[in-house]
Formats: C-alpha cells, sequence, structure tokens
C-alpha cells in the first residue's frame, strides 16, 4: 500500500520509549506505565523535539486504541479554546466519571481521562485562568497535559500545578540516529559530510532535518550530498551574504543598493540574511568590537521591525547603510 | 484575454523561466506522500504560475476546471456565532483561498475550511482515498493566531490534506509553519530570462520583435515580469510595427510619483506639502499599496541626491515605513516622511549654498 503519509508523520514514534533523548519524561511516563498513574503534566521546548509526540504516545500506550477515543480529548491551537469552550466542552469532558472497572487487554487503563491542550501558549489569559478551577475540581479524574513552546506564556498558577519537562534541542549524534535510522527504511544513502550538514541546518529539529532529508531525496534521488540538502533548506548561500557585507566595506552607496535590490529579487529573506549576516560580522577579524556592536544593534531593531510587517528592502538598506557608516566611521548621528 | 493571462504556461513541462524548480516539482510529486510546501518570492516572479502548473502535474485537467464561490461560513464559538464571508476558487482536488481577506477573524477561517476538506476527501479511480490540495495566498498577511493555529493541524490532516502556502515575504510566515514544509523560493526573473520569454509572445502573436527593444522593457520593468509582460502589450497598442527608439511607457502611478518627486526637489515648503498631500490621496485612492508609493518615492528621490544625503533620507524612508505598518491612516505616515526629506533637504541647501 502507498502510504501518502509525509515521512514525519510516518516516523513519529508510537511509543514513549522510542522518544529519542528526553530521558527525564521518557523515565517518568515509563513509570506511569507501571503505576497507572501521572500527575498533571507541562511540556515545553524548541520545535520539532518530541513533545507533542510523547503526549500522544503515552495516552495511546495507557488507553489503546478503543478506549482512546473516549479517555482522550485533544485540543491545539486549530481548536476554539477560548474561555468559553474552557467553562464548557473542557469542562463538561473532565466532569464525565469513568468505570474503574478492570478493561481486558494489554492496556494499563487507569481510572482517569487525559486532556491534551496542545500550543497552550496561544491561549489566552483569561481562558488559561478559567481553567484552574476546573483543574482542581477534577483532578481525581482527569490529568491535564500542556504543551508549549514558550513557558513564559503560562500563567504561573497552571504552571505551578504540573511536573514540567523541558524538552532539549536534539544534539548532533542523536539526530544523525535518527536521520540514519530514516534512511535504512526508505533506502537513501548519506554520507558523513551531509550528515553533518543536515545537522547544522536543522538546528535540533527533527522535524525539520526528515523534511529536508525527504525533500532531498524527491529531488535528487537516493544518493544525497550536502549541497542538495542545503538547497532544500532555504538557507542563503554564503557568497551572497559575502559580497553584501564587502560592498558595505566598500562603501559607495549605489552600489550596495543594487546589491540590496538583487537580494530582494532573488527572494531571500531578510530575517534570513539577517542571521547569516550578524555571524559573519561577528566573526569577522578586521573590525573593531565597538563596531561590531554598533551594527548587530541596529540588526536587532531592523529585525523587530520586519517582525511588525516592515518592508524588507527598506530595513536590510537601513541597515546596509548603517553598516556603511560605522565601517567608513562616517558620522552615525543623522546630520540634519 | 490579457497576454499575461493567455501566455501563462500551464503545463510543468512548459514553463520558460523557473524551468529547474519546475522539473523537482514534478519528481516531488511524483510519489503520494509529499510534504506541504511554501512557495516564496517576490510578486511578478511567477509564483502563482508554478502553483497551477504543479496542481496540474498532480490532477490532470479536472484541475483547471475552476469554480468561483462565494462562500459563507457560520462558526459557533459558545457565545455568539461568527460569519466570514469568503471568495474560494476550487476544482474537485483543490480549493483557493486568501484567508486574510478575512481580517481578524483569519483564523476561524483556516480552522474550518481544513477540517472541512479533511471530511470530504476524494476517492481515485482505484478506490484509494487520494488527498486534497488547499492552496492559501498571501499567508504572510495572515494573523499570528491564524498561523499558531496551523501548526498542529498542519500534522494532523496530513494525510488528507496537503498546504500549498504562497508569500512573498518568508520572514513574516512563523519558524513554526516554515519548518513544516519544504520552502522553494521562486526568485524574480532576470532581463535575460524575460527577454526570452518576451520573445516566446511575439513569436506566438507572430510580432516582429526588435531586440532593443525587448532589452528596454525587461529593464524598465524591474525583473517583473507580469510588468513586462504588461507594457509589452502596451507597446503593442501604442505603435505598431515596432520602432527601435519607441518609449516604452511607465505604469501610470509610477509616472505620478516622479511627478510628485520633482514637486518636492523644486520647492520645500508647507505649500508645497499641501499640494503632494493632494497627490498622495490620489494615488491611494487608486489602491496603489501605501508601501509600494513610499519605496518608489525614495528610489527616485536617491536618483537627484548626494550620497550623504542618501543614507539618511533611507534611513527615514525605512522609518516611516515601519511606522505606517503600526498605524492605521497610511497618509499620515507618507506626509510625514515627505515633510521630513523636506526639511532634511531644506538645511542641506542652506548648509550648502547659504
Ligand atoms: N525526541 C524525538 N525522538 C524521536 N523523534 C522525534 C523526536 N522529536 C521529534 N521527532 C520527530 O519530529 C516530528 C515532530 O515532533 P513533534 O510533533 O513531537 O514536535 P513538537 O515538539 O510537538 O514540536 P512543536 O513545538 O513545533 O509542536 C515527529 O514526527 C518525529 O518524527
Ligand atoms: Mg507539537
Amino acid at each position: 500500500m502507498q502510504n501518502s503519509q509525509p515521512w514525519v508523520e510516518k516516523y513519529r514514534p508510537r511509543k514513549v520509549k522510542d522518544v529519542a533523548h528526553q530521558d527525564e519524561v521518557v523515565r517518568v511516563l515509563t513509570n506511569t506505565l507501571e503505576t497507572a498513574d501521572c500527575p498533571h503534566m507541562l511540556f515545553y521546548g524548541p520545535p520539532g523535539t518530541g513533545k507533542t509526540t510523547t503526549a500522544l504516545a503515552i495516552s495511546h500506550q495507557l488507553f489503546g486504541p478503543e478506549l482512546y477515543k473516549t479517555r482522550v480529548l485533544e485540543l491545539n491551537a486549530s481548536d476554539d479554546r477560548g474561555i468559553n469552550v474552557v467553562r464548557t466542552k473542557i469542562k463538561d469532558f473532565a466532569s464525565v466519571a469513568v468505570s474503574t472497572g478492570h478493561h481486558p487487554g494489554p492496556y494499563p487503563c487507569p481510572p482517569f481521562k487525559i486532556i491534551i491542550l496542545d500550543e497552550a501558549d496561544s491561549m489566552t489569559e483569561d481562558a488559561q485562568n478559567a481553567l484552574r478551577r476546573t483543574m482542581e475540581t477534577y483532578s481525581k479524574v482527569t490529568r491535564f497535559i500542556f504543551i508549549c513552546n514558550y513557558i513564559s506564556r503560562i500563567i504561573e498558577p497552571l504552571a505551578s500545578r504540573c511536573a514540567k519537562f523541558r524538552f532539549k534541542s536534539l544534539p548532533d549524534d542523536i539526530l544523525s540516529t535518527r536521520v540514519l535510522h530514516v534512511c535504512n527504511e526508505e533506502n537513501l544513502h548519506l554520507d558523513t559530510k551531509s550528515l553533518s550538514t543536515l545537522g547544522s541546518i536543522s538546528q535540533g529539529d527533527l522535524r525539520r532535518a526528515i523534511t529536508y532529508l525527504q525533500s532531498a531525496a524527491r529531488l535528487y534521488g537516493s544518493s544525497i550530498s550536502s549541497e542538495n540538502l542545503i538547497s532544500v533548506s532555504g538557507i542563503i548561500p554564503q557568497v551572497v551574504v559575502e559580497t553584501l557585507f564587502n560592498v558595505c566595506k566598500v562603501g559607495n552607496f549605489d552600489d550596495a543598493d543594487a546589491e540590496v535590490s538583487n537580494i530582494i529579487a532573488e527572494g531571500y529573506p531578510v530575517s534570513q540574511m539577517f542571521s547569516q549576516l550578524f555571524e559573519l560580522i561577528v566573526g569577522s577579524d578586521d573590525i573593531s568590537d565597538e563596531q561590531k556592536a554598533k551594527i548587530c544593534k541596529r540588526m536587532a531593531e531592523a529585525d523587530k521591525c520586519l517582525i511588525d510587517g516592515a518592508n524588507e528592502y527598506l530595513q536590510l538598506m537601513d541597515v546596509a547603510s548603517f553598516t556603511m557608516r560605522v565601517l567608513s566611521n562616517m558620522s552615525q548621528q543623522m546630520c540634519f | 484575454m490579457l497576454w499575461v493571462d493567455k501566455h501563462r504556461p500551464r503545463a510543468l513541462d512548459k514553463v520558460i523561466v523557473h524551468e529547474e524548480i519546475a522539473q523537482n516539482l514534478k519528481m516531488l510529486v511524483s510519489e503520494q506522500d509529499c510534504p506541504h510546501l511554501l512557495f516564496y518570492g517576490p510578486t511578478g516572479s511567477g509564483r502563482k504560475t508554478l502553483v497551477m502548473a504543479l496542481l496540474k502535474q498532480m490532477f490532470g485537467t479536472s484541475a483547471e476546471k475552476v469554480k468561483l464561490e462565494n462562500k459563507n461560513w457560520k462558526i459557533d464559538t459558545g457565545t455568539r456565532t461568527i460569519e466570514v464571508e469568503l471568495t474560494t476558487l476550487s476544482s474537485t482536488n483543490h480549493v483557493e483561498l486568501n484567508p486574510s481577506d478575512a481580517g481578524f477573524q483569519d483564523r476561524y477561517v483556516v480552522q474550518e475550511i481544513i477540517k472541512e476538506m479533511a471530511k470530504s476527501r476524494p476517492i481515485d479511480a482505484k478506490g484509494k482515498k487520494g488527498f486534497k490540495v488547499l492552496v492559501l495566498n498571501e499567508v504572510d498577511k495572515l494573523s499570528r493566531e491564524a498561523q499558531h493555529s496551523l501548526r498542529r493541524t498542519m500534522e494532523k490532516y496530513s494525510s488528507s490534506c496537503r498546504l500549498i502556502l504562497c508569500c512573498s515575504s518568508s520572514s513574516k510566515v512563523t519558524e513554526a509553519v516554515r519548518s513544516r514544509c519544504l520552502n522553494i523560493r521562486v526568485n524574480a526573473p532576470t532581463n535575460d530570462q524575460i527577454i526570452r520569454v518576451l520573445e516566446f509572445i511575439a513569436k506566438k502573436e507572430k510580432l516582429q520583435l526588435p531586440s532593443t527593444l525587448a532589452a528596454r522593457i525587461a529593464v524598465q520593468s524591474n525583473r517583473s515580469l507580469r510588468k513586462a509582460i504588461l507594457s509589452f502589450e502596451t507597446c503593442k497598442v501604442q505603435n505598431y510595427p515596432f520602432t527601435d527608439d519607441q518609449v516604452v511607457p511607465p505604469m501610470d502611478w509610477e509616472q505620478y510619483v516622479c511627478e510628485i518627486v520633482s514637486d518636492i526637489m523644486k520647492e520645500q515648503s508647507p505649500k508645497r506639502l499641501f499640494l503632494v498631500r493632494g497627490k498622495l490621496y490620489e494615488l491611494l485612492i487608486n489602491c496603489i499599496p501605501p508601501g509600494f508609493i513610499l519605496k518608489n518615492l525614495l528610489s527616485e528621490l536617491l536618483k537627484k541626491l548626494d550620497d550623504e544625503l542618501k543614507h539618511e533620507v533611507c534611513h527615514w524612508a525605512a522609518h516611516y515605513e515601519h511606522r505606517m505598518q503600526l498605524g492605521q491612516k497610511a497618509i499620515f505616515h507618507l506626509e510625514a516622511f515627505v515633510a521630513k526629506f523636506m526639511s532634511i533637504y531644506k538645511e542641506f541647501l542652506i548648509a550648502t549654498f547659504g
């Protein structure tokens, strides 16, 4: 049968013990499987590190496919989770009593339900506040699992009721092991160089690594080079970044303008340009620390403007022009 | 039909400019398990053409039988019902829409439509369940909330629904969404590529196109293929047979911006500012995006200035454009920029010439 799921889904671990690198949570949950009890939990950490995977895996392992349907409620940012839903839908689900009777079969089936609130950082504060009561009132029959990228967006009273688990970025070696596993299953060949490239471009995010891998495999066949991976990753080629920086060093405004226009026409994302330019500038030996600091500060401001929706050409041009003035020790104060 | 539409390549094998991307796309969809796609690149670069050709590659000619509908969604939020109306373009296998048209309610559209589509999976000739494709345009204009609500949905319904996201600036798409897609950069065509397209169209229309004219059209288009083809067609209307030195008419509004700039350069006074305001309003009324106006003002001004002033003017343009994004009324910020420029320029004149 042809599988129509993308590889990230196909290779999503189904069992808690297969989740890589998050030892603490795996240990606690393995214990849960034996004792059939667990606390409320809060999973937080960067994208693609296994949070959703872990929550789904433990729920499936606790209840099995049949009971899962009635015992687990999964809500994510695409569901409406405003204050009203918290007061009605979540409360209704939480308040239902569960039978304590023994369920036949290999699953522990503990006498509680699980509510998974994925992407909880996009819930409003009001909705989170409304949850406090529900959590307390029904804690005998319901366990909550909150999942988010930024723990600071979860209000303290909720966070303090949970066992918190930080999901760590996956280090290169673990990432490589998982990637090699996929390669094996899909009959792909990766040499060591491409493997390390894949590690550095996906920055500890396994989902990204697998998506890049699949894209490269579709485009370039079963033998994948490190250039192939870079081209699917959206990273700006180093020469483009260096050219811009060199033009700024020379200091001719019109040349810089032409270069910036070219970058925009080529479609390179300016936020990505900023992060690569940042690395180049911080690492270069021929400019002073003070100059570096000034440029980086301006770049940070421009990056914020981009998030506000400002025009990419104008922001990059502003940074380029500022860099030129700093490097040629021209006055950075506006003259008029 | 305009030439831009008439000569739009329909199949991936027929594209003239992004041949490599097209070939890649073809391989990408050869299996059923292709990931979600995010197309990004400047406007007028041919993103849309690629997406349409891709749909045809996936679903055959049925992807071209589209119908335009005004769809109404009633969304029950518990206390009240929200009504959202949007125009969609759909075939049996795909739906295309601009969710950001729903304004701050875009989140509901994104939520509802994907679930709705996932429910009605098409069944192909062999009785297998296929997937539907949802094309979302201008995702860079989607609110943060709407982008957040895409995240898990993209995973959850990945076997029944494939997303094709399009935007001009991928900086404005959140990391979480970007990392769930294969990112495809569609660059603006180079002048040579534009010339090739113009020559292709000339051949189809049985026209004699002098190479110098083609080159000038390409340069003036600023690497926008759409603009090049539009002005090529205008040239044909104005004067055929073509001559080597015939004028390539600029877009009306660009001409108008040039006028504004020469107004500004001639006199810097409150009276002149008042005059300019009227002209800026004129542009806004004709639906020219304010960001375009500001950027064109800047590039016309830069042509007339000394280097030291260029830095300064460029900085203020970035400054006011940013404020414009945060604010509500574009005219305030456009006018503020013009006023700022006038004051800088006047002081510069006084300092230099006394
Ligand atoms: N620790 C891990 N062990 C094994 N596979 C992983 C791990 N982390 C991520 N993956 C892979 O990456 C994919 C995405 O992981 P998951 O959905 O759990 O990310 P997440 O932490 O929920 O990210 P987000 O914050 O973006 O929602 C999974 O399908 C799986 O293939
Ligand atoms: Mg997740």
